[in-house]
């Protein structure tokens, strides 16, 4: 079971105790200003979870594994993601 | 941005005080990051999803010394762009 938006959002309800209105609207708020601030190239470090980062890729020859095609994957900008040490360490966390 | 910022760009934007942007934030990444240590899958239209992936342990080296070391296998989160962002993220600036 994957956790959604949706959950993310009644959790927001139980625990911060907004309504489900006021839940949803700070939700996507919050996924705005994350999206507006990687988009302006602007990293995002979340301690205690970790950081994204925009890495900037160079063009490159690909090939589509599927039709064996040669072609060029054009220069571009990616979102990149590190965990942090402290997440790192719980995930791993032997319980 | 860090989390205060994000946090006070927040109260500013939704009318909030520090201290309520401050759960709200709080609450979202704890959540997300109880999700990953219970290894269960986030998904996030539009913005990613995270997945908890398992790499095996290798032998290393230690370059330094040239020593052969035992690295262990661990898990890792691995983080997906969705959509959305990946190609506000990508769009050529005008």
């Amino acid at each position: 079971m994957a956790l959604t938006k949706e959950k993310l959002i009644s959790r927001l309800q139980t625990q911060v105790g907004l309504s489900k209105v006021d839940s949803r609207a700070v939700m996507e708020e919050v996924l705005k200003i994350i999206k507006e601030t990687l988009a302006s190239g602007e990293d995002l470090l979340i301690s205690g979870f970790g950081k994204f980062s925009v890495r900037h890729k160079n063009a490159r020859r690909g090939r589509n594994p599927q039709t064996k095609e040669n072609l060029i994957l054009r220069e571009r900008k990616v979102v990149v993601f590190k965990t942090s040490g402290v997440l790192r360490n719980r995930i791993n966390q032997v319980s | 941005m860090n989390k205060s910022q994000l946090i006070e760009a927040l109260a500013k934007q939704e009318n909030l005080t520090l201290k309520k942007a401050e759960l709200v934030v709080n609450a979202l990444f704890e959540n997300m990051a109880e999700a990953l240590v219970r290894k269960e899958r986030i998904e996030i239209r539009g913005f990613g999803s995270f997945k908890v992936k398992h790499y095996n342990g290798y032998k290393g080296r230690n370059p330094k010394t040239g020593d052969i070391i035992e690295v262990g296998g661990k898990k890792l989160p691995f983080f997906k762009v969705g959509k959305d962002l990946r190609e506000m993220v990508d769009r050529e600036k005008e």
